[in-house]
């Protein structure tokens, strides 16, 4: 023990060792060499058994089968529309928890609205497939109003699909519009409201500037997790969901097409890191301060 | 508009309404997992049959299969609790000494480890899964090619599925712990070593006991993502089958109420754990989320 204190800058060097160890073992093993890999994967051609060649026929099949690339864009648009749903939504909620709701009433509103995302997902997901099937609960209601004279099946339809996606993203919305929201300065409203602002004023010019930060953040990360969902569009959509990640299954574990698998992942890992960094580039912010927000 | 300004009726009345309406289908779907886990029929649907607790204890015998006897998904829940411990321990210890690595440490490149570590919360779930089975059947092809070792463990499976979630779990207990390292007064520590204690003894007396609660709120954290975890441990998943993948097979052919039952439980058990987490608010998450 003595020994080793003598040096003190030995010392030190070897606790950042230690202490470098785990962090490089983990990033090293489990994220950097599987995405090369896979890099390499989606890059070859299989011409024999066992036998392969470097090309680019993954990415070549992506684009000639129209199926794929369809699912992609539809992928895509699905996830921004259920990213700006999920922030009209969730917007006023956050404003009403930090604005509206007075001393503990705000707190408690914001915990009873955490309370559904500590259940897992695949409940949640359970629940709205009890709620929407064609016996379930909601055909069952309106038949019972006079609204429709048959039960009507609500589940695979889109509409389904992004109610699923909405109802799973409010949380990473409502978390970082409400920490964003309540450092807002009150005074400023009501400085802009004497000043003769009006409603619509006041949100384009104050609040909307301000919360930037937290907006982006929560579309950000909405984005990304709608996505590179799976349960939520495969089961509320059914045979028609037509989500990317389920391309990657199928390619994956059901047709053990590896490289064709991978050469769609890269794609999807493509996609969603683009458009992050076109929010970033948008809203003028930096990567490691959107993500501490969150 | 805040409070302070005028606020014309019709706008308080439609805040009100939104916020009934937004409650409501928050909790809609939760209410009706709970309440069809009672109905006495085969199928989680309208109409109401009456109370019964046939999909909790009900057994093959009775003709309908309760959840305590249902030993596939017991099994389940059994295999999500190891490998929820496996992935809280090491995301709690890897957490651990990110934490003092970002906050302590002092070397060349550190900036741009620190943004890496941030990078598995971007990465879908799906791809972190796949990628991870590619490289680790790579490497499990190479050691039978080379030396004829079976590297089992490399082949999906439970210690597969572990690796996967805490891929991106170990980053959410990193953002956790290190928020807490870097609110800690030094001082306390400085003036422990002039009083000459080891820095072992500072450690054990004064940084542990400081960092206990970002310690319990991370583990509980990581617990319940595990848990939760569906699209990494689809890819990886091998013979014994987590909870969640359990569930999403059956709910895709159409499940009786059991998956209702079990629900139930991951419901109350989850709202336990969130409960003790805000009563001990000094959980640093919930603070930062503030």
């Amino acid at each position: 023990m003595r020994n080793s204190a003598l040096d003190p800058r030995w010392h030190g060097r070897l606790a950042l060792g230690l202490l470098l160890a785990p962090a490089l073992l983990w990033l090293g093993a489990l994220i950097i060499l599987p995405h090369v890999d896979l890099a390499v994967l989606s890059f070859r051609e299989r011409i024999g058994p066992r036998q392969y060649t470097a090309s680019l026929a993954q990415y070549k099949t992506f684009f000639a089968e129209p199926l794929y690339w369809h699912v992609f864009l539809r992928t895509a648009a699905m996830s921004v529309i259920a990213t700006f749903l999920t922030l009209a939504l969730a917007f006023p909620i956050a404003w009403i928890i930090a604005k509206l709701a007075r001393g503990r009433a705000g707190s408690l509103l914001f915990i009873i609205c955490l309370i559904p995302f500590w259940v897992s997902e695949t409940v949640r997901t359970l629940g709205w497939m009890i709620l929407l099937r064609e016996s379930g609960v909601l055909p069952a209601m309106l038949v019972k109003l006079g609204l429709t004279a048959m039960p009507v099946e609500l589940l695979y339809r889109d509409a389904t699909i992004l109610v699923g996606l909405v109802y799973t993203s409010l949380l990473f919305m409502v978390v970082p519009l409400v920490s964003s929201l309540e450092s807002l300065d009150n005074s400023l409203i009501e400085a802009a409201y004497d000043l003769g602002a009006g409603g619509f004023a006041i949100l384009r010019r104050i609040v909307i500037p301000h919360a930037a930060p937290g907006i982006t953040a929560g579309c950000i990360v909405v984005f990304m997790l709608t996505l590179g969902n799976y349960l939520t569009p495969t089961l509320l959509g059914g045979k028609n969901s037509q989500w990317f990640t389920e391309q990657i299954y199928t390619q994956f574990i059901t047709r053990f097409n590896w490289e064709q698998g991978a050469a769609f992942g890269f794609l999807l890992l493509g996609l969603s890191t683009a458009l992050v960094m076109m929010g970033l580039r948008i809203s003028g912010q930096r990567f490691g301060d959107v993500m501490r927000r969150t | 508009m805040i409070p302070s300004l005028p606020r014309p009726l019709w706008l308080r009345g439609a805040t009100a309404a939104y916020l009934i309406a937004f409650l409501a289908f928050l909790f809609l779907p939760l209410a009706v997992v709970a309440v069809f886990a009672f109905n006495n029929a085969p199928y989680p649907a309208p109409p109401w049959h009456g109370f019964t607790l046939d999909w909790f204890l009900g057994n093959a015998a009775q003709g309908r299969i309760g959840l305590f006897a249902d030993s596939e998904l017991l099994g389940s829940i059994w295999t999500s609790c190891i490998v929820a411990v496996g992935v809280t321990a090491l995301s709690a210890l890897v957490g651990m000494t990110n934490a003092f690595l970002i906050e302590r440490g002092q070397f060349r490149g550190k900036q741009v480890l620190s943004i890496l570590m941030l990078a598995p919360l971007v990465i879908p779930g799906v791809i972190l899964g796949i990628s991870i089975l590619a490289f680790a059947s790579r490497i499990a092809d190479f050691a039978d090619d080379s030396f004829g070792l079976e590297l089992d463990f490399l082949r999906p499976g439970l210690p597969l599925v572990v690796l996967g979630q805490f891929s991106y779990i170990a980053t959410i207990a990193t953002l956790t712990i290190s928020a807490r390292l870097r609110r800690f007064d030094r001082t306390l520590e400085e003036a422990a070593l002039n009083l000459g204690a080891s820095k072992a003894a500072v450690f054990r007396t004064i940084l542990l006991p400081y960092l206990r609660p970002a310690l319990l709120g991370s583990a509980a954290i990581s617990f319940l993502m595990s848990f939760a975890d569906f699209n990494t441990t689809l890819m990886l998943v091998g013979a014994d089958t987590p909870l969640t993948v359990m569930m999403y097979g059956r709910m895709r052919e159409g499940a009786t109420p059991v998956l209702n039952a079990v629900s139930l439980f991951l419901m109350l058990g989850s709202a336990v754990l969130a409960l003790t987490l805000l009563r001990r608010s000094r959980s640093p998450r919930m603070k930062s989320a503030r």
